[in-house]
């Protein structure tokens, strides 16, 4: 390589850094902007969900879109959870000859941990990207013009229905997925040696007490909100182009993905504080 | 609130009856940045008139009725719709004045999550909370039969057609009596007999209702059958306007190239 092409790089490199460094400028002014419309967002949520017209066909219709249309994908990953787990986890019990603890183990990080931040995950992606499809299309073909001129508020009808119904089936979903991954567990301990379904059950639910029950499903109802925040923010203040339907239902994800896990370390890190 | 939804909407004979501007606009200005799309604007929209606004591709039209019905701040200037200033308008005021107002968007802006029958179900539970619920299914059927497409009145708006959709649009906005009417181009994309039944739409809806309304459009065949007086508009500005007659013997180049 000669001597000009190699300097004909390192100048590349040069303005390339320089250019990264001046785009910190414009950058952090866009995060202050976005954060500050993302807090308008959230002041606006609060105050349309105790104003005294609720929409509440809207709720119920979106309770089933998010509920009911997410059972499929909840039921196959929640299943395969546990029996996973119980594959993987099986040999090192065996070796402590602790095999019967093996369905409390699973039952207990089933329920504590996995189930609800798998569930999270997985509904981030559902939910939120389709969130961030439909309402960011509903913005560029304006149709939240639309319902703005029939004097209807779109961030009543549109935004605090699909936020609440969020908060209120993340956790069914959530729930529904452990029975699942214990049942999914309890198939994957037969493919090694037969064990019957009652006492599987009761071996799976004798260490699981309060303390592990209530903040696991406590933090479910945070994931809940931030999907259906996360998801309706990035639709509602999509841009004005088709590529920006893209755009929202993509960032919808990876944010909500993102704070699901933020808030499950936050959760973990108080919840062992109590309990300590 | 009720109180002045029910006044809008049966639309007592004494407000409709005074020949004055139900709409003024005023040295209207509105910039995107550096883009200065309108400035020193001013028009007036009389009581019953149909008034025609042409201007070229991104003059500002769209951008112009939606300053009136609010969905877009003004730089400065002021804009009256039936003697309240829009800007100074609060979230509930501004609602009691949209329920005046009906807005054909452009675009169409068809609900896609709902039927025909849910879309204009919309506007007319929300805006004519005075009619039973017979009313607004009769209602419906009713406007859907002006616009030629009674059959439809079960499809999502993804099985119609690009002018099936338009006339939709055009149906759902007319569904609630609306007082003031924006047309934006409720002609383009039909074809010439269709367009042509729009055309005698607009003038029934005005003749029936004492409607008053801005209709943009490109189409001069509607805009000569349609229009009481015509507009239009050039450089953020108005460029002349006058009636559909001054219109045709203008020889203006911009008013000519439109007109032949
Ligand atoms: N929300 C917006 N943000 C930025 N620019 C906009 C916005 N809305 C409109 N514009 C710009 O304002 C100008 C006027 O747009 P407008 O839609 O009013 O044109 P128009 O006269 O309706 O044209 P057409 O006949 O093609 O519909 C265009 O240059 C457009 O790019
Ligand atoms: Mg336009």
């Amino acid at each position: 390589m000669s001597t000009t092409t190699i300097k004909a790089k390192f100048e590349d490199r040069i303005t390339g850094l320089g250019e990264a460094v001046l785009s910190i400028g414009p950058g952090f002014k866009g995060f202050v902007t976005d954060f500050a419309d993302a807090f308008l967002f959230l002041v606006l949520i609060g105050r349309e969900t105790f104003s005294r017209h609720f929409e509440f066909r809207e709720f119920l219709n979106q309770c089933f879109q998010i509920g009911y249309r997410s059972l499929p994908l909840v039921s196959i990953t929640g299943a395969i959870m546990g029996l996973v787990l119980t594959i993987q986890s099986r040999p090192v019990l065996v070796d402590f000859g602790a095999e019967t603890m093996l369905p409390g183990m699973v039952a207990v990080s089933l329920i504590r941990e996995m189930g609800p931040v798998i569930t999270a995950l997985i509904c981030a992606g559902k939910i939120g990207s389709g969130m961030g499809a439909e309402l960011g299309s509903m913005r560029v073909t304006e149709q939240i013009d639309a319902m703005e001129v029939s004097s209807t508020n779109p961030v009543r009808f549109l935004v605090v229905t699909r936020v609440l119904a969020a908060i209120l089936m993340i956790p069914l979903l959530t729930v529904y997925a452990d029975a699942l991954g214990i049942v999914g567990s309890w198939a994957g301990a037969n493919i090694k040696g037969e064990v019957g379904f009652t006492l599987f059950m009761a071996q799976a639910f004798k260490p699981v007490d309060f303390m592990d029950l209530m903040p696991a499903i406590l933090k479910t109802f945070f994931f809940g909100a931030v999907i259906g925040i996360v998801g309706c923010y990035k639709g509602y203040h999509a841009g004005r182009g088709t590529e920006s339907v893209g755009k929202a239902a993509n960032s919808a994800v990876v944010l909500a993905s993102l704070l699901v896990i933020i808030i499950d370390m936050i959760a973990v890190q108080i919840t062992d504080m109590l309990s300590s | 609130m009720s109180e002045e939804t029910t006044t809008a909407a049966t639309s007592t004979p004494d407000t409709k009856a005074k020949n004055g501007p139900v709409m003024l606009i005023k040295d209207l200005s509105k910039a995107f940045g550096e883009l200065k799309v309108l400035s020193g604007f001013s028009a007036e929209l009389m009581q019953g008139e149909n008034l025609v606004v042409l201007g070229k591709s991104g003059s500002g039209k769209s951008v112009l009725i939606k300053c009136i019905v609010g969905l877009l701040s003004y730089d400065s200037g002021s804009i009256t719709v039936m003697g309240d200033e829009v800007s100074a308008l609060n979230r509930k005021e501004l609602n009691v004045m949209r329920q005046k107002v009906g807005f054909l968007f452009q675009s169409g802006a068809l609900y896609d999550s709902m039927t025909v029958r849910e879309n204009l179900m919309f506007p007319l539970t929300r805006i004519r909370k005075d009619l039973c619920a017979d009313e607004m299914e009769a209602k419906i059927k009713e406007v859907l039969e002006n616009v030629g497409l009674a059959d439809a009145i079960d499809k999502m708006p993804s099985e119609l057609s690009g002018g099936m959709r338009k006339r939709i649009s055009l149906a759902r906005t007319i569904v609630v009596d609306p007082d003031i009417m924006l047309y934006d181009e409720p002609t383009t994309g039909l074809d010439p007999v269709t367009s042509d039944e729009i055309s005698s739409l607009i003038l029934d809806v005005q003749k029936k209702y004492r409607t008053s309304s801005i209709i943009i459009t490109h189409d001069i065949k509607c805009a000569r059958k349609v229009a009481d007086r015509i507009l239009m508009i050039n450089d953020g500005k108005v460029h002349l306007m006058g009636t559909p007659k001054e219109f045709e013997e203008s020889d203006d180049e911009l008013v000519a190239s439109f007109f032949n």
